[in-house]
């Protein structure tokens, strides 16, 4: 589990070196993301302790988004400020997102469903 | 005697109020609360944990005046872990990617029309009600999943816990409406339905999903890491585009 978690580590770690070095608008864990993709594909598939560790913080994902969830409490006055905005932006631009990408995935999907 | 009692339970609040052990301890103490309720529920629409988590923080900072700082001593720990959690969802891709190599072309075009679709319909929508540039640009990544939108927001110069919100508020958002929205549209393929429902509203839309067919869940799950990536790439040049 060390050495597997050492790995997503590295990954992202190298992923944010690279990132800064190149000065890429992208956040390191995502090229960490993409580092392992390509290990993984490399390699045929994770092997168990990857695997297990990386499911294993996936099912508790929603744990980690807290801390940063609870920083509303700074933020109180935005909600309150741009409530409008907001309280009409996310519905409508969720259906708008979940209507183009559904439509054009079907249009052009191959195969059977 | 009693005020001696109160003032020793005083300078005991205000030392750990300095350490990490409070906030991080009521986090995981809150977050254990939370999904056990949820279990009790079914899994009920309005006791998803993490609402319910960080509904229940800002409560008890609120009421017991703990400054957002005090408790992220503690919390940063938890936080922390979001990068390798980033990392691993390549694993969960690469269950899905090798089974779908051969729809690649029409997934990347799917996507990419969302991603746009999503990111640019959310900053014209506030910019339109009169937000002001930080909300705008916080809203640019709010169908992502968590850990890659607040990588995002933070790098745009947005606010990250507001990212955090607009996520959440997507992914319950969409979690309720997919499914008889899809039913609207006549979209009953489970593969656009998956890939939709990851796209516009992540991890929670394809929670849903899943409960109805593995196909849709699987497309979910390719279509969240896949999304976060490609907004990654496409927002900044999305802003720079729109002038925000």
């Amino acid at each position: 589990m060390i050495g597997a978690l050492s790995l997503l580590l590295v990954c992202q770690l190298i992923g944010t070196i690279v990132a800064h070095a190149a000065g890429w608008p992208i956040p390191g864990p995502v090229l960490g993301l993409v580092l392992l993709l390509g290990l993984l594909i490399r390699r045929g598939g994770p092997p168990p302790p990857v695997h297990d560790t990386a499911q294993g913080l996936l099912k508790q994902l929603g744990l980690l988004f807290v801390p940063a969830g609870v920083g509303i409490v700074n933020e109180l006055h935005v909600l309150r400020t741009d409530a409008l905005a907001i309280a009409v932006a996310i519905p409508v631009s969720t259906l708008l997102a979940l209507g183009v990408t559904g439509t054009v995935m079907q249009l052009l999907a191959r195969g059977d469903r | 005697m009693h005020a001696f009692a109160g003032g020793d339970l005083y300078h005991v609040w205000v030392y750990l109020q300095s350490g990490p052990q409070l906030g991080l301890v009521a986090t995981l103490l809150v977050w254990q609360g939370a999904t056990s309720l949820d279990r009790r529920t079914g899994h009920a629409a309005w006791s998803n944990p993490i609402m319910v988590s960080i509904a229940v923080l800002a409560v008890l900072l609120l009421i017991t005046g703990t400054s957002y700082r005090a408790y992220f001593r503690g919390g940063q720990y938890v936080q922390f872990l979001l990068g390798p959690a980033t990392v691993a969802l390549a694993v969960p891709m690469y269950a899905n990617f090798v089974t779908m190599r051969r729809n690649l072309l029409p997934i990347l075009v799917a996507l990419i029309a969302g991603s746009v679709t999503a990111s640019v319909s959310a900053m014209v929508i506030t910019h339109w009600l009169g937000a002001p540039r930080a909300v705008v640009i916080s809203m640019a990544p709010k169908s992502v999943t968590t850990p890659i939108a607040m990588g995002i927001s933070q790098d745009l110069g947005g606010i990250p816990s507001l990212t955090a919100i607009f996520v959440l508020l997507t992914g319950v958002f969409g979690g309720l409406v997919c499914l008889p929205f899809f039913r609207l549209l006549r979209i009953g393929d489970r593969r656009a339905q998956g890939l939709a429902g990851g796209t516009g509203a992540h991890g929670l839309a394809t929670a849903r999903l899943l409960l109805e067919s593995e196909t849709a869940g699987a497309f979910g799950a390719l279509a969240i890491g896949l999304n976060g990536l490609i907004t990654a790439i496409l927002a900044p040049l999305l802003v720079r585009f729109l002038g925000f």
